[in-house]
């Protein structure tokens, strides 16, 4: 087992894992791309050493894990679209692509006294549309 | 019988693939894709019939040994999930037929298909005998939830959808690691594999990796303290998405941890399973109890009801998971059908918010009956499915004289009555605050509406009815699940 291979592997993660922490969605999509390659890598590792090319004999590599490797892509690749995609509808919406609260548990955390001191007067605005409506809640039909 | 395994998992998603095609011709899409889930229903009522009858299906994907290929393995605990899970997804197509064309409903050409497509992936989670195809099939599971979620567009759902797609991909993440610490350590992916090598394993290791994969399957199941994203996400989307999500999604997380905790062999994490169950189902119940909306109670209810099942699969013993095995059959229809009838409910008074309800059991007597008797089954009030469920796994408690938990469990079971009585004196007795407004008539298609949602109550009651005979199934399933020598056997063999 490779250590340079092993520090890549931490490193990756680490940084993933930091960038997915973020509020931006852009960023987090990052995060996943590099967490992503750690996987990869970790599978990698978890194959054995490298062996002979396949073909004339010999001891080849095991062929096992980098299937998975390559299944385990292919999803990555697919669901890096998807987040590109919803942090494009994000930013239709609401101008940015940040990743906001939960409103209906800002709402419940309002009702308390605690709730009063600290988050009412920081409420964001753009929790209630201009005809004081609520986003989360569905629109009525006409 | 290896034909009937196959088309549980093909049936739906040939029935996708077709039904994405004819997206123009919508009663052709509506009847191949309803066709595609009732094929995969009733193969899934057969094969439980055969492996009742006959014993475990193996089913080689390709003839390739399991060292190296996809097993498919149907063992009872597998093909007693499948029927409950496709019959209700059947049903709940049938709602969202009748829904579209309201504010709840979904989007049909997209739905559709997608519904199947997640179809097929949880017949692979019951039926996969490997840990990197349950990665996969979870995947599958997610991605169709991803795109199901958040097809509308709606400002509500794109927030939630964030965050339920963000935590959901960083566990699959975790996942993937966990499979690459198991292949590292023991050279297979495959789980009967995995059970014969893991007892060589040094106990750090081996308890690392159990603890790993709890976190993993505990996302997925909204365990404490990695719930937060569920009662976010789910009521965001149209009634029946919500409904599948509520009543399946959750679910496949426990039968992971079930299916990976006993094969291979971790009774020594019990103490922090029974630990995470008790707080799971206080806070969960406790969540519901501060919420004003009926969907948002029901979701914080899914979190509390998850700690029932954990907690009888931290016991490790045959009553234990015997118990959890029967909760969760019972939990799959009921859980489904709160939700239509809280679908029901927004329809009939254009909210499911209840500030501005009331007075419903008078101008909705029949919606009114369909929410009391699920109700009260979740509850765990006898005759119910739910009062049988909750004493198998109290008694397995008892059994072990693990008073904490079991005192635990009693509590959130009191405070779930609470929190079903706040929807029921809010939403249906009493009057509407604004009772000079016109009450807007219902849209949609209300007999099938309706309809579907009295076929589902129905089908609960028929559990309590046949209790006795499903708590036996469960607990031989169990027997075969705490004896992995067996499960071992009939895969490699």
């Amino acid at each position: 087992m490779s250590l340079s291979l092993l520090i890549a592997i931490g490193g990756l993660t680490a940084a993933g894992v930091y960038l997915v922490t973020s509020r931006s969605l852009s960023r987090v999509i990052l995060g996943f791309s590099l967490l992503g390659h750690a996987t990869v890598l970790a599978l990698l590792v978890a194959g054995g050493p490298p062996g002979e090319p396949p073909i004339g004999g010999g001891d080849v590599a095991n062929p096992l894990p980098q299937a998975l490797a390559l299944t385990a892509i292919v999803i990555a690749f697919g669901l890096t679209l998807f987040l590109l995609a919803l942090a494009a509808r994000q930013q239709n919406l609401t101008g940015d692509d940040l990743v906001e609260d939960d409103i209906e548990d800002r709402r419940i955390r309002n009702t308390t006294d605690a709730g009063d001191r600290h988050d009412r007067l920081e409420d964001d605005e753009r929790d209630v549309l201009p005809d004081g409506s609520d986003p989360g809640e569905e629109p009525a039909v006409a | 019988m290896n034909t009937l395994v196959a088309l549980v998992i093909a049936a739906p998603l040939v029935s996708a693939a077709v039904g994405v095609l004819l997206r123009s011709r919508p009663v052709l899409r509506d009847s191949v894709i309803g066709l595609g889930l009732g094929a995969a229903a009733g193969s899934s009522i057969a094969l439980l019939v055969g492996v009742i009858r006959d014993g475990t299906v193996i089913v080689r994907v390709g003839g390739w040994h399991p060292e190296l290929g996809i097993v498919l393995v149907a063992d009872l605990l597998a093909a007693l999930m499948l029927p409950w899970a496709l019959t209700i997804i059947f049903v709940v197509e049938l709602y969202a037929i009748g829904q579209r064309r309201t504010a709840w409903g979904s989007n049909p050409e997209l739905s559709g298909p997608l519904l199947a497509v997640l179809t097929a992936g949880l017949a692979l989670a019951f039926l996969t005998g490997d840990l990197f195809t349950l990665f996969v099939s979870f995947e599958i599971i997610l991605v169709s939830s991803y795109v199901m979620l958040t097809h509308q567009g709606r400002r509500g759902q794109i927030r939630a959808g964030m965050t339920y797609v963000v935590m959901n991909l960083f566990v699959s993440t975790l996942f993937l690691f966990g499979v690459a610490f198991v292949y590292a350590s023991t050279g297979t992916v495959n789980l009967a594999l995995l059970a014969q090598r893991i007892s060589e394993l040094p106990d750090t290791i081996r308890l690392g990796i159990g603890a790993w994969f709890f976190v993993v399957f505990g996302t997925k199941a909204a365990v404490f303290p990695l719930f937060s994203w569920l009662p976010d996400a789910y009521p965001t989307a149209p009634t029946s998405i919500t409904a599948v999500f509520a009543g399946l999604l959750t679910k496949v997380g426990i039968y992971a941890l079930i299916r990976f905790h006993t094969v291979t062999g971790m009774s020594d994490l019990g103490p922090l399973f029974l630990t995470v169950a008790g707080v799971t189902m206080v806070i969960g119940a406790i969540g519901a109890l501060a919420q004003s909306k009926v969907k948002r109670i029901l979701s914080f209810h899914i979190i509390s009801q998850i700690g029932y099942m954990l907690m009888g699969l931290g016991f490790f013993s045959v009553a234990g998971i015997g118990g959890a095995i029967f909760f969760l059959l019972h939990h799959m229809p009921v859980k489904t059908v709160l939700f239509l009838v809280g679908g029901l409910i927004e329809n009939e008074q254009r909210s499911g918010s209840l500030d501005n309800s009331g007075g419903l059991a008078r101008r909705a007597p029949y919606v009114a009956a369909l929410f009391a008797v699920p109700a009260l089954s979740l509850a765990g009030i006898p005759p119910f499915s739910g009062f049988v469920a909750k004493l198998a796994v109290v008694s397995a408690g008892v059994e072990q004289a693990s008073g904490a938990v079991v005192a635990a469990a009693l509590v959130a079971g009191f405070l779930t009555v609470l929190s079903m009585n706040k929807i029921w004196m809010g939403v249906f007795w009493g009057e509407r605050p604004n009772d000079t407004e016109p009450i807007p008539t219902a849209a949609g298609n209300r007999w099938l509406m309706r309809g579907s949602t009295t076929i589902a109550v129905v089908a609960t009651m028929a559990i309590a009815a046949s209790a006795g005979a499903l708590l036996d199934l469960s607990e031989q399933a169990a027997v075969d699940l705490m004896n992995p020598a067996v499960y071992i056997a009939e895969v490699l063999s």
